[in-house]
């Protein structure tokens, strides 16, 4: 039987006093794309992080593909791939610079060919000789996802991907996952509080709250629970609960 | 959609390719801005200028000095080696913080001691675009040449170099703790070790306590080594010995520091937040 692409088991992340992630535990089987649900500050960044192994936990276990990320994070990372808003790829190089330099570290071979064909699929060609800072956030936001794909990865790491995009563009990027992930069969796991995006991508939803999963299952299978219509309702039920929040009597 | 690329390799250890992909993208750097090139010049130049005429004046009224023309300006450009060399790894390492891109960096393949040795290669470009036409410059207008020094002066670059790289790596490991805000640190840092490093006069000069802190500088040694070559015509192999020595434990220590520290940053998730 095959592990599923990521387990995480028990993790845990103290910053001081302060308990970021607590003891959270999940698993995403290959092909599935799923979404840590949450506020901000519910700890969905902070377990991404320790899942792409850029923090390391205060307690708990991560496998990504079977691995143990904290030993054998680099047999890993070149199937993996990551983007952000929140970081930047460097903006005084063009884009063919940037996409140059990280599909070298991710070792590939036939680069040009790879660049030419990933950003005519992305839209980004004619960009490609612009220096990246000059672009506007929509274009921004395609070229980051030209670099999180250089290596077509089988796990992709989302932090919020539609974040700071008008609707067209987001639903552009959106449709261009989907075929991707269809495409590719890949693993996608994104961290969002955008509900649209998550019912619309994700067969699994795992809510946050406080730095724990207070809740899962497809969004279908939440909306139903609480007895709401959309995944939003679901979300501010739990984001708006008290301090002794309990899914079963919030899905009552 | 565009097909699956092909990977040259993925689970070898040491990757020349990420380490060669790591200097590109300073290069590319170098390249888009011209006043970042032009600034690698211009210091080495502007002090070689200013150190050239002070030392044709006391050419002619300090019997130190002329019994050595040019010793000035050889210990100007080879301070420069070592202030360049620190600059050169400090300089790409804040690179990487301005533009907020160490977390997409190290979630690639790419090691931590792939990306020292990328940031210890660029620095050895910046020092030779920097220090090499600063000495060609000075022929023509003192009619001196650092490279009369014959081979002993590759000893001494290379000495100054690895102290610079030593010292790069320390400053990067407090930028890693501290961020930006110890950016000044990366300008000011080696000026602090000047005074010990008796750059301009024997160590002899300095009072007692500080020659006990100057002969465990790596510069003091080749300092001295220098000027035994331009007054005695030797090669000081004891000063060469102790400065290699010395240069092994700064690069070993700062490496290990760096690497701490870089765990550090992995604990307290500074790598995704490091930026302005």
């Amino acid at each position: 039987m095959s592990h599923p692409v990521i387990e995480v088991a028990a993790v845990t992340k103290r910053f001081g006093e302060t308990l970021a992630v607590d003891a959270v535990g999940f698993a995403v089987p290959r092909g599935v794309t799923a979404a840590l649900l949450g506020g901000n500050g519910a700890g969905k960044t902070t377990t991404l992080s320790m899942l792409l192994g850029l923090l390391l936990p205060t307690a708990g276990h991560i496998r990504i593909f079977g691995e143990d990320m904290l030993r054998h994070r680099y047999r890993v990372l070149p199937r993996m791939n990551f983007s952000s808003p929140y970081v930047d790829l460097p903006h005084r190089l063009t884009v063919r610079e940037n996409l140059t330099v990280y599909g070298r570290l991710y070792g590939l071979a036939h680069l040009a060919a790879r660049i030419e064909s990933l950003t005519r699929d992305l839209q980004i060609a004619e960009f490609l000789d612009r220096q990246t800072g000059k672009l506007s956030a929509g274009q921004k936001t395609r070229v980051a996802l030209a670099k999180a794909l250089i290596n077509e990865p089988e796990l992709l790491l989302l932090d919020e991907p539609t974040a700071s995009l008008d609707p067209d563009t987001g639903d552009w990027v959106r449709g261009y996952l989907e075929t991707y992930q269809r495409r590719s069969g890949a693993t996608i796991l994104l961290a969002s509080h955008n509900m649209n995006e998550v019912e619309r991508l994700c067969s699994e939803v795992m809510m946050m709250r406080k730095g724990r999963i207070v809740d899962r299952g497809s969004p279908r299978e939440l909306i139903d629970r609480y007895g709401r219509d959309t995944l939003e309702q679901v979300f501010l039920d739990i984001a708006r609960a008290g301090e002794r929040f309990d899914p079963r009597e919030a899905a009552q | 959609m565009s097909a699956a690329p092909d990977v040259l390799s993925s689970r070898a250890g040491f990757s020349p390719s990420r380490l060669g992909a790591m200097v590109l993208r300073y290069l590319y750097l170098l390249r888009s801005s011209w006043p970042r090139a032009l600034e690698l010049l211009y210091w080495p130049a502007i002090q070689m200028v200013l150190w050239g005429f002070t030392s044709q004046f006391l050419m002619t009224n300090s019997s130190y000095v002329s019994r050595a023309g040019g010793v000035l300006l050889a210990a100007v450009m080879l301070w420069d080696v070592m202030f360049r060399g620190q600059l050169g790894v400090s300089i790409s390492f804040l690179e990487e913080l301005w533009s907020r891109n160490l977390g997409h960096l190290f979630v690639s393949p790419l090691r931590p001691y792939e990306w020292v040795l990328s940031l210890l290669t660029m620095s050895l470009v910046r020092v030779m675009i920097g220090v090499v036409p600063a000495a060609l410059l000075a022929i023509p207008l003192y009619h001196y040449s650092i490279f009369t020094l014959g081979l002993p002066l590759i000893a001494f670059f290379v000495l100054l170099l690895v102290m610079g790289w030593g010292l790069g790596l320390v400053i990067g490991a407090l930028l890693l703790r501290h961020g930006l805000g110890a950016e000044s640190l990366a300008w000011l840092a080696v000026f602090l070790l000047a005074p010990a490093s008796a750059v301009y006069y024997p160590v002899s000069v300095l009072p007692v306590w500080l020659q006990y802190v100057a002969w465990t500088l790596p510069a003091a040694h080749v300092f001295e080594g220098m000027r035994a070559v331009m007054f005695e015509g030797r090669f000081p192999l004891d000063h060469f010995l102790a400065a290699a020595a010395l240069d092994a434990v700064y690069l070993v220590v700062g490496t290990a520091i760096f690497l701490i520290a870089f765990r550090q940053a992995r604990e307290r998730g500074a790598l995704l937040q490091m930026g302005e």
